[in-house]
C-alpha cells in the first residue's frame, strides 16, 4: 500500500510544531538535524518561549489558555499554511490524539506526523478500542466497557468484576476522570466524581469499569509501523512509579521484563497496533502483575513523554523516525536489528510542591542551570527569567541519564538531578532524588503502589537544613558586598571584610517559603560565619558554585534577581531568599481569611455572607492542572466576607472567603 | 630596589617581640572591649524598649564586608578618671569612616548603652576631631543620635563654648556640599536638638526618638507647663507637625534601613572620578611579621626598612639618596597602587637628614604624592657639631616643608617619637590628614629619663654656683617624680584618650589602615563638590 502512495506528496522541507515547552524543543532539534525547517506556534503567554526562539519562524496563535491557542487547530493549520510548512508535528497531549485534527490537516494538503486519523478514532474509544482488542486477541483486564451507562448497570458490573476496582473515562487518558474503588459502597460518589470530570476535560461522560489489579507494574510497548508493512516493537518502558496516575519515573528496559516476556508482549503490542492499520510511533500500555500476566489498558496513539528512554537503550531517534514514516519511507531496520543495551532512567521535573500535595506552583524560574555529563540528556523548554504559568502542563523538564546498568543509570539519575539547579517555582527534585534513592525502587521492585507505599502519610514538607539558611546568607552578603564593591571607589582585597577594632559583622533577614530568619554574619577569611541564635556556621564561597560549609565541600548554583531574591539550589537542598526590609513586620493578622492556595478556575463557591459553617466543610472548589481542589472553612464559624465568585480565575493567594471564628 | 630582611621569624628574639606587642595589642583590645560591655550591659533594658543596641545600630548601618576604620576608640581614657582600671575609653561614641550604600561616609553613633549617651569627657573633641576629617575628605556625615547631652554632673563652661564648632561644622558641612544624615534613635535634647536640626536629612524613629530644645523636666522648670514628652517632641510630632524630620522610621533597625536609603538615593559616587587602579602585588614579606621585628625594648635600634617592606606593594622601594643623612629614610613606594613618598627614622634626624627630608618633602608636593609619616626619632640632633652644622637652620626648614606641603600627610607612630622631632615628622600639631599609632608608641617632648636628667643636672649647677649643699633625698624625689609625669603622658594610650592622634592600631593592620587612608585621601581629591553658601535649610 505504502508503494501506491506518491512519494512526492509527502516530501516537505518545513515541519510545524503545534505543541510547546520540552517536546516542541526536542521536535525541532532532530528536525534541524535532518536539514529541515521549523515553525513554532505560541500563544501570547509564549512569546519568547524557548521554542518559539529554538524554531526558524513563528506564528501566534491565540491567548494563553490552551482552548483558545494549543488547541485551535484551525489557527494552528492556517499558520501551517501561511509559513510554507508542509507537515505538521502534533507532539504529545493537545492535538496529538485528535482524529479531527489528524483529518483537517490531511484537508488541507499537509502531512500529519501521526498515526491516520482513523487510528486515533479507534484507539480513541476506551471501551471500544478494548472490543476491538479482544478480537485481535489482546490479552484484557476483567471490566465492563459498554454502552448501557446507568448506575444500576454499573453497579451489577461492578459486584461482577469485583474490588477494588477502577472508573475511567471512556474517552479518556492522563489521569482525567479516573478513580479508584474500594468498596462497593463508594462507587456511587465515585461515579458521579469521574462523570463530572470525564465530561468537563473530554465533553464526553461515558464510563469504563475494570478490576484494579493490585500489586502491579504498568509497563508498555514502544511500536512503530510504516506504510510499507512494517510494524515492529522497541522493547518496553516501565513507568510502574506514579502518582494520582500521573507518571513520575520512567526506565527502560523493566526490571520485571524477560527476554521471553519481553518478546510476547511485544508481539501482543504489534498486534495491537496492527488492529488498527498504524502508522508511525505508539505506545501499548499493559497493566504486568505479580505472575508475569499482562492485560492491555490503552494505546497512546503518539509520542510518549517518556520516549527517550527508550532512545538511549536502543540508540534510535524517535522523532527522525517519525519523520521518516511520515514522508513515506520505509523504517530503516526490522525487528531482529532492535538490541537493547543498558538502561535508561526518567524522571519528570514538575512545578508543584510535594510537601504541599504536590499543588502546582507557578512564577518566574529564577535559576536553571541543566545538569551535563556522560549518559545524561535533559529535555527542557525552560529558560532562566521564564514564566511558569497556571495555563499550562506543570511539567518543566525531564531528566534522563543513561548506564551501562540499571544500577548505574539510577545514580546517575539522582546525581543529574542533584546537579539541575531549577528554583522559582517549587520543585519536586528532592522528591524524585528520594523516590530514586528508596530502596524498594533500587532494588527494581516498584510497583504501581510504590509511592503511596513509600510515603502513607503523604510527603511531608520538608525544612530547609541551617546550613542551607547559612550558605543563602553569606551568598546574599557577598551579592551585597560585590554591589557594594560596584559602587564604591575602589577597596582592596586585603580589607575586605576587616573593622580595625573588631570582627567585621552583618545583619541579615531572609524569607524562603513563609519562613523568615534574622540572621548575624561576622566576616572571615574567604567568607561568614553565620550565627542564627542556635550555633555558628563557617561558610567559606571557595569559587564559582563551590562552597565549605562547616568544613565541608558542596556545590552549589546561585542567582540574584532584579528584586535582590537569591534562588539556591545545593542538592537537594533548593529555595528563594528573600530580602527581609526592616519596619515592615506589622502585616495584620488576618484571622480566617482563606486564600487561593493555588491559581486556576474557581468552579464553585458555596461561601455566603453569614452562613454558619463547620470547621473543614467544603466551601470552594478551584480547577488547576487537572485537579479539582476543595478549600475548606479553616474554623467553625459564621462566613463573614465572600471576596471572589463562581467562574473566576483565581490567583494564588487571592482571597478567597473569610470565617468569623465562633459557634 | 631589593631589600633583604633580616628579621628572622621564629627566632627567640622575634617571639619574644612579637609577644610584647601581642600584649599590648591585648591591652588595646581589652580597653575597647570594656566600653562595650558597658554599653552592653544595657542590652535588655534598650531591648525592652523595641531597641537595637548602639552597636548593632553600626552593624546595620555598615555596608557587609566593606572595611571600617575605627577612629578615637581610646577617646577620655584616663580623662574621664585618673584609675586606670575604671576609666572607660571611646567617650560614650562610636566613630570611623566605613561605607554606607557604597559611600565612604564618617560614622558617629552615640553609644547610648553607656549613661544613656550622656557625652563624655573627650566626646566633644572627638566630634570635632571627624567633622574636621570628613570636611577635609569629603564624607558625608551619618550620625545616629540618643544621646542624653551634656553630663550636668561634670559641666564645665569651656565645653559648651568649645561645643557651639560642632553646630557650626554641621552648617559647614552641609554648605560645603557634604551632606550630613541623623537618626533619631532617642532622645536629643538642649543642644542635641541642634545635631537633628542641622542635619539635611533626618529619620525619626516612632514611640523612641525625641527632639526638643528642653525636655518635659526642663519646661516644667522653666516655665510650669507639665509637658507630655512625645506631644513635645516626638519624632511622630516632628514628621507630621514640626516639619522637622523627613522620614518616619517604625523601629531602630528601620531607621538605619532608612539612612542607607538616604544616602542610596544621594548618589555620592556619581561625583567621584574613579581612579585608574593598576595591578599591584601584595608585599612579598607577611605583614603579621610587624609585631616581631620592632624590638620590644624601646631603646634598640632597627632598620625601619624592614617596616617599610612589609607593607608597600611587592616589598618594592627606592631609596631617595640613602648614604646622605643615612638616619632619615626618604623612601618611595605604592600602597594598592598609589604612590607614595615615606619618610621614616633610624635615629635620631641630623642636618643632612633634615636636608634631605626638607627636598623629598617638596619634591613629593610638586609630584602631589602622598606622604607617609613613621615616627622613630628621638628628635633632632643637638650638641655644639650639630648646632654649628645649622641644625636648626636644616630643621625649621623641614617643619617649614611638612607644615606647607599640600599633599596629603598620614602620619604613623611606630616607636619614639619625640620633641621637635615629632613636628618634623607631621606630628598632631601639623594636622595630618590621619595620624595613627601603634600600641608600644611613645611620644613627648622629651623622656622621662632625660627630663629628670636635665632638671637634675640644672639642680647640681645651681647648688655648685651657690656653693650649698645638695640635698640627695629630695633630688631623687624630684627626679622620679619629673619621671613619673613624663613617662605616664608618654603612653601612647594615654595620648591617643587626649585625642592626640585618630586612634591606636594593631602593627599587623598597617597596611590595610594605611590603604584605606589613603584611597580616602585619593577619593577626596577626585571628588568634585557642590558647595552652596548658606547650607542647606530646612525652610
Amino acid at each position: 500500500m505504502g508503494a501506491a502512495m506518491n512519494p512526492g506528496a509527502m516530501s516537505f522541507d518545513t515541519i510545524l510544531v503545534a505543541n510547546r515547552g520540552e517536546i516542541a524543543c526536542r521536535v525541532i532539534r532532530t528536525a534541524r538535524a535532518m536539514g529541515l525547517r521549523t515553525v513554532a506556534v505560541h500563544s501570547e503567554a509564549d512569546r519568547g518561549a524557548p521554542h518559539v526562539l529554538m524554531a526558524d519562524d513563528a506564528a501566534e496563535i491565540g491567548p494563553a489558555p490552551v482552548s483558545d491557542s494549543y488547541l485551535r487547530g484551525d489557527r494552528i493549520i492556517a499558520a501551517a499554511l501561511e509559513a510554507g510548512a508542509g507537515a505538521i508535528h502534533p507532539g504529545y497531549g493537545f492535538l496529538s490524539e485528535n482524529a479531527a485534527f489528524a483529518e483537517a490537516v490531511s484537508a488541507a494538503g499537509l502531512v500529519f506526523i501521526g498515526p491516520p486519523a482513523s487510528a486515533i478514532r479507534a484507539m480513541g474509544d476506551k471501551a471500544a478500542s478494548k472490543r476491538l482488542m479482544r478480537a485481535a486477541g489482546v490479552p484484557l483486564v476483567p471490566g465492563y466497557d459498554g454502552e448501557d451507562q446507568s448506575d444500576a448497570r454499573l453497579l451489577a458490573e461492578a459486584e461482577a468484576i469485583g474490588f477494588p476496582l477502577m472508573a475511567k473515562a471512556s474517552a479518556g487518558g492522563g489521569g482525567r476522570g479516573m478513580r479508584l474503588v474500594e468498596r462497593a459502597e463508594d462507587l456511587g460518589d465515585a461515579l458521579a466524581r469521574a462523570r463530572d470530570e470525564a465530561t468537563r476535560a473530554f465533553g464526553d461522560g461515558r464510563l469504563l469499569l475494570e478490576r484494579a489489579i493490585t500489586g502491579a507494574r504498568h509497563v508498555e510497548i514502544q511500536v512503530f509501523a510504516d506504510d510499507h508493512g512494517a510494524c515492529l516493537h522497541l522493547g518496553e518502558r516501565d513507568c510502574s512509579v506514579q502518582r494520582r496516575h500521573q507518571k513520575v519515573l520512567e526506565e527502560a528496559p523493566s526490571p520485571a521484563v524477560s527476554p521471553a516476556l519481553r518478546a510476547a508482549m511485544g508481539e501482543a503490542a504489534v498486534a495491537a497496533a496492527r488492529a488498527v492499520d498504524y502508522r508511525g510511533a505508539g505506545t501499548v500500555e499493559f497493566l504486568l502483575d505479580a505472575a508475569g500476566g499482562f492485560y492491555f489498558l490503552e494505546m497512546n496513539t503518539r509520542l510518549q513523554v517518556e520516549h527517550p528512554v527508550t532512545e538511549m537503550v536502543t540508540g534510535l531517534d524517535l522523532v527522525e523516525l517519525q519523520i521518516r514514516v511520515a514522508r513515506g519511507e520505509a523504517l530503516p531496520l526490522r525487528q531482529e536489528h532492535v538490541r537493547l543495551e543498558g538502561a535508561a532512567i526518567e524522571a519528570r521535573l514538575y512545578a508543584e510542591d510535594p510537601g504541599a500535595g504536590f499543588l502546582p506552583s507557578t512564577g518566574p524560574i529564577r535559576l536553571w542551570r541543566p545538569a551535563s555529563g556522560p549518559g545524561v540528556r535533559i529535555d527542557a523548554g525552560i529558560v532562566e527569567g521564564g514564566e511558569v504559568s497556571p495555563f499550562y502542563d506543570p511539567m518543566l523538564a525531564k531528566v534522563i541519564a543513561y548506564g551501562p546498568t540499571r544500577e548505574e543509570a539510577r545514580r546517575r539519575l539522582i546525581r543529574a538531578l542533584e546537579e539541575t539547579a531549577l528554583a522559582g517555582p517549587e520543585t519536586n527534585a528532592a522528591f524524585l532524588i528520594d523516590a530514586l534513592s528508596h530502596p524498594v525502587f533500587a532494588a527494581g521492585a516498584a510497583t504501581t503502589g510504590f509511592i503511596g507505599e513509600a510515603w502513607p502519610e503523604g510527603v511531608p514538607a520538608e525544612a530547609l537544613a541551617a546550613e542551607t539558611w547559612a550558605l543563602a546568607a553569606a551568598l546574599a552578603l557577598n551579592a551585597a558586598k560585590e554591589a557594594t564593591l560596584a559602587e564604591a571607589g575602589f577597596v582592596a582585597a586585603d580589607q575586605i571584610g576587616w573593622r580595625s577594632d573588631a570582627p567585621s559583622e552583618a545583619r541579615i533577614e531572609l524569607e524562603c517559603r513563609g519562613e523568615a530568619r534574622a540572621m548575624r554574619a561576622v566576616a572571615v577569611p574567604g567568607g561568614w560565619r553565620v550565627g542564627d541564635g542556635d550555633g555558628e556556621i563557617e561558610v567559606l564561597i571557595e569559587g564559582p558554585g563551590r562552597a565549605r560549609v562547616r568544613g565541608r565541600g558542596r556545590a552549589f548554583a546561585a542567582r540574584l534577581g532584579a528584586d535582590g531574591a537569591l534562588a539556591l539550589v545545593s542538592g537537594r537542598e533548593r529555595g528563594v531568599f528573600h530580602p527581609v526590609a526592616p519596619g515592615g513586620g506589622a502585616a495584620a493578622a488576618e484571622g480566617g481569611l482563606v486564600r487561593a492556595p493555588m491559581p486556576g478556575l474557581l468552579i464553585e463557591m458555596r461561601a455566603e455572607a453569614g452562613r454558619e459553617v463547620a470547621a473543614g466543610e467544603p466551601l470552594a472548589v478551584i480547577e488547576a492542572m487537572k485537579m479539582q481542589h476543595r478549600i475548606l472553612a479553616p474554623v467553625a464559624g459564621r462566613v463573614s466576607a465572600v471576596h471572589a465568585e463562581a467562574g473566576a480565575q483565581v490567583a494564588s493567594g487571592a482571597p478567597l472567603f473569610e470565617v468569623e471564628a465562633g459557634g | 630596589m631589593t631589600f633583604r630582611s633580616m628579621a628572622a621569624p621564629g627566632s627567640p628574639a622575634f617571639a619574644a617581640n612579637e609577644a610584647a606587642m601581642a600584649a599590648s595589642v591585648a591591652r588595646l583590645r581589652a580597653l575597647e572591649s570594656r566600653a562595650e560591655q558597658e554599653s552592653e550591659a544595657s542590652r535588655p533594658r534598650m531591648e525592652a524598649r523595641g531597641q537595637i543596641t548602639p552597636r548593632e545600630r553600626l552593624a546595620r548601618l555598615l555596608d557587609p564586608g566593606m572595611p571600617f576604620l575605627r577612629l578615637h576608640s581610646l577617646a577620655g581614657y584616663m580623662v574621664d578618671t585618673d584609675r586606670e582600671e575604671k576609666s572607660v575609653p571611646g567617650s560614650s561614641l562610636i566613630v570611623g569612616i566605613g561605607f554606607v550604600s557604597g559611600a565612604r561616609c564618617m560614622i558617629w553613633v552615640d553609644d547610648s548603652g553607656i549613661k544613656a549617651g550622656a557625652m563624655g569627657a573627650m566626646s566633644g573633641p572627638v566630634a570635632l576631631s571627624i567633622q574636621r576629617i570628613a570636611m577635609r575628605q569629603k564624607l558625608p556625615l551619618v550620625h545616629l543620635v540618643e544621646s542624653a547631652g551634656a553630663n550636668l554632673m561634670r559641666y564645665e563652661v569651656q565645653h559648651w563654648a568649645e561645643g557651639g564648632r560642632i553646630f557650626a561644622n554641621l552648617a559647614r558641612l552641609s554648605a560645603a556640599g557634604i551632606p550630613t544624615v541623623a537618626v533619631l534613635h532617642g532622645a536629643s535634647t538642649a543642644g542635641g536638638a541642634y545635631m537633628i536640626g542641622l542635619s539635611d536629612y533626618v529619620i525619626g524613629v516612632k514611640k523612641r526618638g525625641m527632639a526638643a530644645l528642653a525636655g518635659a523636666a526642663l519646661v516644667q522648670a522653666a516655665t510650669g507647663e507639665a509637658a507630655e514628652e512625645r506631644a513635645l517632641g516626638g519624632a511622630e510630632m516632628h514628621a507630621e507637625v514640626s516639619g522637622l524630620v523627613e522620614y518616619l522610621a517604625e523601629d531602630d533597625a528601620h531607621g538605619v534601613a532608612l539612612a542607607r536609603g538616604a544616602v542610596a538615593r544621594i548618589g555620592w559616587n556619581r561625583r567621584l572620578e574613579r581612579r585608574d587602579v593598576k595591578a599591584f602585588a601584595p608585599p612579598l614579606y607577611n605583614p603579621d611579621e610587624l609585631s616581631g621585628i620592632v624590638p620590644a625594648d624601646p631603646k634598640e635600634p632597627y632598620d625601619a626598612r624592614e617596616i617599610v617592606v612589609r607593607i608597600v606593594d611587592g616589598s618594592d622601594f627606592t631609596d631617595f639618596k640613602p648614604d646622605f643623612g643615612r638616619s632619615t629614610l626618604c623612601l618611595q613606594a605604592a600602597i594598592n597602587g598609589i604612590p607614595v613618598g615615606i619618610l621614616a627614622n633610624n635615629g635620631p634626624i641630623d642636618p643632612a637628614g633634615a636636608n634631605k627630608a626638607g627636598q623629598f618633602i617638596q619634591l613629593m608636593d610638586q609630584a602631589e604624592t602622598p606622604l607617609i609619616f613613621l615616627h622613630n626619632t628621638t628628635g633632632y640632633f643637638v650638641g655644639t657639631e650639630y648646632e654649628r652644622a645649622g641644625m636648626i637652620k636644616h630643621g625649621s626648614k623641614m617643619i617649614q616643608a611638612v607644615a606647607n606641603a599640600r599633599t596629603p600627610k598620614i602620619a604613623l607612630h611606630v616607636g619614639a617619637s619625640y620633641g621637635a622631632g615629632n613636628y618634623g615628622m607631621a606630628g598632631h600639631g601639623f594636622d595630618p590628614d590621619f595620624l595613627f599609632a601603634w600600641p608600644n608608641a611613645l611620644t613627648g617632648v622629651m623622656g622621662g629619663a632625660q627630663a629628670a636628667g636635665a632638671m637634675e643636672a640644672v639642680a647640681r649647677e645651681g647648688a655648685k654656683r651657690k656653693g650649698a649643699p645638695l640635698d640627695e633625698a629630695a633630688l631623687a624625689a624630684q627626679s622620679a617624680a619629673i619621671r613619673a609625669v613624663f613617662d605616664r603622658q608618654t603612653d601612647a594610650f594615654y595620648t591617643s584618650g587626649r585625642c592626640l592622634d585618630h586612634g591606636v592600631i594593631d602593627p599587623r593592620d598597617t597596611r590595610r589602615v594605611l590603604g584605606f587612608c589613603l584611597e580616602t585621601v585619593m577619593e577626596a581629591k577626585a571628588r568634585r563638590l557642590q558647595p552652596n553658601a548658606f547650607g542647606v535649610a530646612r525652610l
